[in-house]
């Protein structure tokens, strides 16, 4: 049986939503137009007004934001309430440039918590569940906005963060953890640790995993259904639209659904910035509608995504978006030819091999080399030398026929790529450009 | 009648015999014959040990992936043309070598041979037919 959290809004009809998103849009407008001095600059720029936007169909008028925007404006020029106003920060790791801040009002960290308490409802769970969130807590937004939603959907919430593996599962085990929260790359950890501490998935009493905060494939989700025993779900976020619960998987696990009533979604052209048509792949740019704090307009997020609103099984009404190829950030340009490592991934593990890797790029004498290195397993390792290199070669070629480009493939010590506790570190860039 | 060779995952760059020998060393396993088979990333080292469950659960504990295969081990005088004898063996039997190397010292006089072949019973039996001593895994503690 489906559960919701909110069924009246979950399954509404699609003109409810409609109105919801057109009244919504044009208040947040008007709101940013009247406290966010950075923004009405650039729809005055752009000659408009909030008058210019009357219902979710003028969407497309208003100009864009991006990181170099957020960058610019750090840390308090897209603001849109007073700061007394404000009751939290949360911030990004900044790997990718300067970190992130987004501010919360109390209204702000209620739909957050809400939007994930969607997604635990969506994986299942109930006032009856034990939620174990091991997303790092603090700045971090993985942590907070589950054990916020565990909390809002009543499920005994053990709140401990990343790190310490063999305690995660002590904890999974003594306290009959039903739901696990954690990256896709931490969750896959875990259960190889278990496996190596002699357990089996029916020694826990783990049921479904949500997942989210980093890019990770089908066959990554497959391997990690197989060896904790459960249904593993998608989540996503950003910090500047919240957090994790922008969008969620519900039991169809085909695609997410988007919280429409707090955030619009369009694909655009990331070249034209153009609106493309439904079901086209593009880029993923959003609108949080109801955010005080931080209302993010047309906030271009680089992931690469379709939507979609064809009939889901499970009776949500919302639009869904597929995982993300990738983020345009994660996206390496390899002599010329754009790769993403969830493509590498997704070879990896269709041949077999585990989902510890490396993706190591280097310019040598101007050329670019791709180096992916993954780690021998007791499973693989033969004595015989010709049929590893033949495994190897196969994996060569595999690469080929998915990248369109030759990459190198590394057999490399058991345990020697470091595991991550959070989101896993898979590219290593050692190109000087 | 079969010996267990243990053949050990090594990444190709410096220190990583070293590493592991280091860590049979701790633990005083002698190796009584060691050899190498390379690729350009990666290595595989073959050896034998007197006791090989405890010599692959301290492998493993160190995090080494390993596996056995049977080999045939000859005993054959320390003279010239013993080796020759033994391959012209195989070759009336039609046993195909995939690699070969030998045990260091002896306390006996005699030279060790470990042979790898496709089928390693039919290779000790054309060995001991024709007179040669085939070794077995106790035997490894003595000699």
């Amino acid at each position: 049986m489906e559960r919701y959290y909110q069924p009246e809004i979950e399954c509404a009809p699609r003109e409810k939503i409609k109105a919801i998103q057109d009244e919504r849009l044009v208040a947040q407008v008007r709101h940013v137009w009247d406290n966010v001095p950075y923004y009405r600059k650039k729809m005055e720029e752009a000659g408009i007004t909030p008058d210019d936007i009357k219902s979710s169909d003028d969407l497309h008028k208003l100009p864009f934001l991006s990181k170099a925007d957020l960058r610019e404006a750090y840390p308090y020029g897209l603001l849109g309430v007073p700061l007394k106003d404000c009751v939290r920060i949360q911030s990004t790791s900044g790997t990718t440039g300067k970190r992130v801040v987004a501010f919360y009002t109390h209204h702000d960290i209620d739909l957050w918590e809400e939007c994930c308490a969607r997604a635990i409802m969506a994986a299942g769970g109930t006032d009856e569940d034990v939620c174990q969130v091991s997303y790092g807590y603090g700045l971090f937004t993985g942590g907070p906005g589950l054990n916020g939603g565990s909390h809002k959907v009543g499920c005994l919430t053990i709140p401990t963060s990343s790190g310490n593996t063999e305690r995660q599962i002590m904890f999974i085990k003594d306290l009959n953890a039903t739901i696990l929260c954690c990256t896709p790359s931490y969750a896959a950890y875990l259960g190889e640790t278990m496996k190596e501490m002699g357990m089996s998935p029916e020694d826990i009493p783990l049921k479904a995993g949500i997942f989210g905060a980093e890019a990770w494939s089908e066959e990554m989700r497959q391997d990690i259904q197989d060896t904790l025993g459960i249904k593993a779900y998608d989540i996503y976020g950003l910090t500047e639209l919240s957090g994790p619960g922008v969008s969620f998987e519900c039991s169809a696990q085909a695609g997410m659904h988007i919280n429409e009533d707090h955030f619009i979604a369009e694909i655009i052209d990331p070249d034209t910035g153009e609106v493309l048509p439904e079901g086209s792949m593009g880029e993923l740019v959003f609108t949080a509608i109801d955010k005080e704090a931080f209302p993010m307009i047309r906030y271009r997020t680089r992931d690469i995504c379709s939507l979609t609103r064809e009939k889901c099984s499970c009776g949500r009404t919302h639009v869904k978006m597929t995982k993300p190829k990738g983020r345009t950030d994660d996206m390496l340009i390899i002599r010329g030819v754009n790769v993403f490592p969830s493509q590498i991934e997704t070879v990896l593990l269709n041949k077999g091999y585990p989902a510890n890797y490396q993706i190591v790029v280097d310019r040598v004498n101007n050329t670019d080399t791709l180096d992916v290195q993954v780690e021998m397993t007791q499973e693989m390792f033969t004595d015989n030398v010709g049929e590893i290199s033949a495994r190897q070669r196969e994996l060569v070629e595999g690469l080929k026929n998915m990248l369109g480009i030759k990459a190198n493939v590394s057999l490399v010590a058991p345990k020697s790529i470091t595991r991550s506790e959070g989101k896993a570190v898979r590219v290593i860039d050692k190109r000087k450009i | 009648m079969d010996v267990k060779q243990i053949s050990v995952f090594l990444e190709n760059k410096p220190g990583t015999l070293n590493e592991m020998t280091k860590v049979l060393t701790e633990h005083e396993i002698d190796l009584r014959a060691l050899s190498l088979a390379e690729t350009t990333d990666f290595g595989i080292a073959r050896f034998i040990t007197a006791d090989v469950l405890e010599t692959i659960s301290i492998l493993k504990d160190a995090g080494y992936v390993s596996s056995l295969t049977p080999v045939v081990v000859a005993e054959i005088p320390d003279e010239a043309g013993a080796l020759n004898r033994v391959l012209q063996i195989f070759m009336e039997y039609n046993i195909n070598l995939e690699y070969m190397y030998a045990i260091l010292g002896s306390k006996s006089g005699h030279a060790y041979m470990i042979f790898r072949v496709q089928d390693d019973k039919k290779a000790a039996a054309a060995l001991v037919a024709n007179g040669i001593r085939v070794l077995s895994q106790e035997d490894m503690a003595e000699i």
